[in-house]
């Protein structure tokens, strides 16, 4: 919201003078509002190993977080380049492995890693898309440039906060909407829907697409029913799946309906007991030899986590300048990667500098962040990327943009983080707009809502 | 629609009308001992009601003495008792939670009102002083619950489960009720003009909204004839027994499947037997018969619509 010299940036400021003219209790009634709304309609969020609150919600700033249209237009532009790489790398792994054989990527990085899925080599997908719904997370930092932390092409979520927090924004505060020309983002679940027909086996006309959930314990349980009723198609668990001479059928009041698309928000190794996890009970026998037999969609593909995997993230850069001969619009974030010796060495000699990050962990899980560590912590941290460097990648510090956020003591600044949705079918459509999360402990750089993080509405300025 | 959606509709209504009956059965209770304070009438009827929603045993495994008090709170409480009104409306609430995406989000958040609100009542107060705000409530969140589903939601198999679940409770429900109050009122004890039986009699028809009916219907005397007719064999009562059968045939035949014609023919024996029925026979029979035959034949029908629409064979 402040430039350095602690002025406002300009698209903040009609925000400010309305903050300026509404009185606190105001402010504060609303929050209470916002509070009471979020948990009355059960937008809560499941914590694991959590007994008494089982069901949370996920705290909701009323502070929007504000993007003028032409820094939305750029980032856009960076968004559609970096997932169609993304995607033309998913289909050359699974295919020819031309970026391999070109030596950009070492391949036993790709072929030795648990998320390379050899079920899927040779295997041709409808418009050669696998990653179907991406969700992109973005950081903006010094001077206003933007950097990608991740890319997130297995089962993304988080789409439903986005898309909750404007309607209860817009509740809230009517009268903030007159200042501000917003652009919508209501139609996001029609753009899914378009995209998740789209993808259907070739030769079905009208496609019955299901969202497959794990069940109402699943922490984003809410998201998944969500997303069913908006699209109105079936929210189903495995167990309403079966599988019958490779073809997929719901189990139904009137018998068994074929099945064409499946919006699966379970990971890969849940999704068929036979092919993958034998006792996963959330998966459905025989899904993957259906699927090879092209008689129904996955949505996302199996095997999209070889290219969102953190020791592939490095390799994205090249990956656009390699299948698209462009460069790359947004960057990435610096980063060390501790299999080569040379970047080990530098790792491990600025261990306090840097945040360093498990390649499979998930969640702000498994990471050092070097200038908040004790000594103790860093030293522990540095024996475990010792025994196995390959684990383990590294990132400078960035100095994140912050937010003004409300907190306890009033209106501080808290940073955020910003996941656009980005879908591929028959051409790439976002919303404009996404999550923004927030970290709302001070200070703090990891916005997980497992770990105390809290979401913002995002408007992106029509103009 | 998915055979689990239609079985999460279907018991959220089952539960939600529970809870409601369940607050019914208390209240009149609680009016009755207002009349006849006597220790030994009032256990005795404590013990009955119990019975009737066929919790006796493990109250007496946790409580040994039944006391107004205690039972209330056993009744509408208890968590460790599946049968409370507390984990009815807890039951309801986890079965809507688990098809939210089915039902209008003015369903879901009513449902989940009600779960959240349950709390805010203090079960201390409510058993051994006001009980009568708590069960008003638990029926007024019913009413609230049936008016949204019937308000907003999609004329569709969803709306049919739910409604099928209604109406199969609410005729178990009804014919337990009266059940639990033939117990006491003999038909021979009731034939003379005592107004103790005046009161119980009327009690009974106020715990199922049908006094004022009764009125209208009859404008005459209250007699056990008349109130086993009304609520067993007045089509236009919505809370009898050949009403609701009359909507559970209704509604299979809009549900029906390859599968199901057993269980609709069975539905219609069943209405049948309500349409062209007699009240002097039910009362030949004894009425005590009658019903508990009538409870056999529809928890046997509940297991034949679970069975056909609601448990999915794998390749059926």
């Amino acid at each position: 919201m402040y430039a350095d010299d602690a002025t406002v940036r300009p698209h903040y400021s009609p925000y400010a003078e309305w903050l300026a003219e509404t009185p606190g209790d105001r402010i504060l009634e609303k929050r209470a509002e916002a509070d009471t709304l979020f948990r009355r309609a059960g937008i809560t969020f499941a914590v694991y190993g959590d007994e008494i609150g089982t069901e949370r919600l996920i705290p909701f700033d009323i502070v929007p977080r504000i993007i003028p249209a032409g820094e939305w237009s750029g980032l856009q532009r960076g968004l559609r380049q970096r997932v169609t790489a993304l995607n033309a790398f998913l289909h050359d792994v699974y295919h020819d492995q031309e970026i391999l054989k070109a030596g950009l990527i070492p391949p036993e990085q790709v072929l030795c890693n648990v998320q390379y899925r050899p079920e899927m080599q040779g295997l041709n997908l409808p418009m050669d898309v696998y990653a179907h719904i991406a969700g992109i997370d973005l950081v903006r930092a010094g001077a206003g440039e933007y950097y990608v932390l991740e890319d997130n092409l297995r089962v993304p979520s988080g789409v439903s906060y986005m898309l909750e927090d404007r309607k209860a924004m817009m509740r809230l505060f009517p009268e903030l909407f007159a200042r501000y020309s917003v652009a919508p983002v209501e139609h996001y679940p029609d753009l899914l829907l378009e995209t998740l027909r789209a993808v259907a086996p070739g030769g079905v006309r009208d496609p019955t697409v299901v969202l497959l959930t794990p069940g109402a314990h699943n922490s984003a349980y809410f998201e998944h029913a969500f997303l069913a009723q908006q699209m109105g198609i079936e929210l189903v668990e495995g167990q309403d799946l079966f599988v019958d001479d490779e073809v997929v059928y719901m189990r139904t009041t009137q018998g068994p309906q074929r099945v064409d698309v499946i919006y699966r928000r379970i990971d890969d190794d849940f999704l068929d007991p036979l092919a993958f996890r034998p006792d996963s009970m959330l998966g459905v026998p025989g899904l993957l030899a259906a699927y090879r037999a092209g008689r129904v969609a996955i949505s996302n593909a199996v095997g999209t986590g070889i290219a969102d995997d953190k020791s592939t993230y490095p390799y994205v850069p090249e990956m656009i300048r390699f299948y698209l001969g462009e460069e790359p619009i947004l960057a990435n974030v610096p980063t060390w990667i501790l299999r080569r010796p040379e970047d080990l060495a530098h790792v491990l000699a600025h261990l306090d500098e840097l945040v360093v990050k498990e390649v499979h962990g998930a969640g702000g899980y498994g990471m050092l962040i070097g200038p908040r560590a004790s000594r103790a912590e860093i030293e522990a941290f540095r024996e475990r990327i010792i025994a196995d460097p390959a684990r383990y990648i590294a990132q400078p510090t960035l100095a994140l943009s912050a937010c003004p956020t409300f907190v306890e003591s009033g209106l501080a600044p808290r940073h955020v983080d910003l996941r656009p949705f980005v879908l591929s079918g028959r051409d790439i459509v976002m919303v404009p707009g996404g999550l923004t999360r927030v970290a709302l402990r001070e200070g703090s750089l990891v916005v997980n809502s497992s770990q105390g993080g809290g979401t913002k509405d995002t408007w992106v300025l029509a103009c | 629609m998915l055979s689990r959606t239609a079985d999460h509709l279907y018991w959220m209504s089952r539960y939600t009308e529970r809870a409601e009956n369940l607050a019914r059965m208390l209240d009149v209770n609680c009016r009755m001992t207002l009349l006849r304070q006597e220790e030994d009438v009032v256990r005795r009827r404590w013990t009955s009601t119990l019975a009737t929603v066929g919790q006796l045993e493990p109250f007496l495994a946790a409580h040994g003495v039944v006391t107004q008090a205690s039972a209330i709170d056993w009744i509408s409480f208890e968590r460790s008792n599946p049968g409370s009104i507390d984990q009815c409306l807890d039951r309801a609430r986890d079965n809507a939670h688990a098809v939210r995406g089915t039902l209008t989000s003015e369903t879901w958040e009513t449902l989940n009102a009600t779960w959240l609100e349950i709390r805010r009542f203090r079960r201390d107060t409510v058993s051994s002083q006001a009980p009568g705000d708590f069960f008003e409530w638990v029926k007024f969140r019913s009413h609230l619950a049936r008016g949204v589903i019937q308000g907003t939601m999609l004329q569709d198999d969803a709306l049919e489960f739910t409604l099928l679940g209604t109406y199969l409770e609410r005729a178990d429900n009804t014919a337990r009720i009266l059940d639990a109050r033939f117990e006491f009122l003999a038909p021979e004890a009731a034939k003379s003009d005592d107004a103790g039986d005046y009161y119980e009699w009327s009690a009974l028809l106020r715990s199922v909204s049908a006094f004022e009916i009764y009125r209208k219907v009859y404008r005459d005397l209250i007699t056990p004839r008349r109130v086993a007719e009304l609520l067993i064999l007045r089509e236009a009562m919505p809370r009898s027994l050949r009403h609701c059968m009359s909507r559970v045939q209704q509604t299979l035949v809009r549900v029906a499947n390859s599968r199901s014609a057993e269980t609709q023919r069975r539905a219609g024996e069943i209405h049948a037997t309500l349409q062209y029925g007699r009240i002097e026979d039910a009362l030949e029979e004894g009425l005590r018969n009658y019903l508990s035959g009538f409870l056999e034949r529809t928890s046997d029908l509940g297991a034949r619509i679970a069975r056909d629409f609601l448990v999915s064979e794998a390749t059926a």
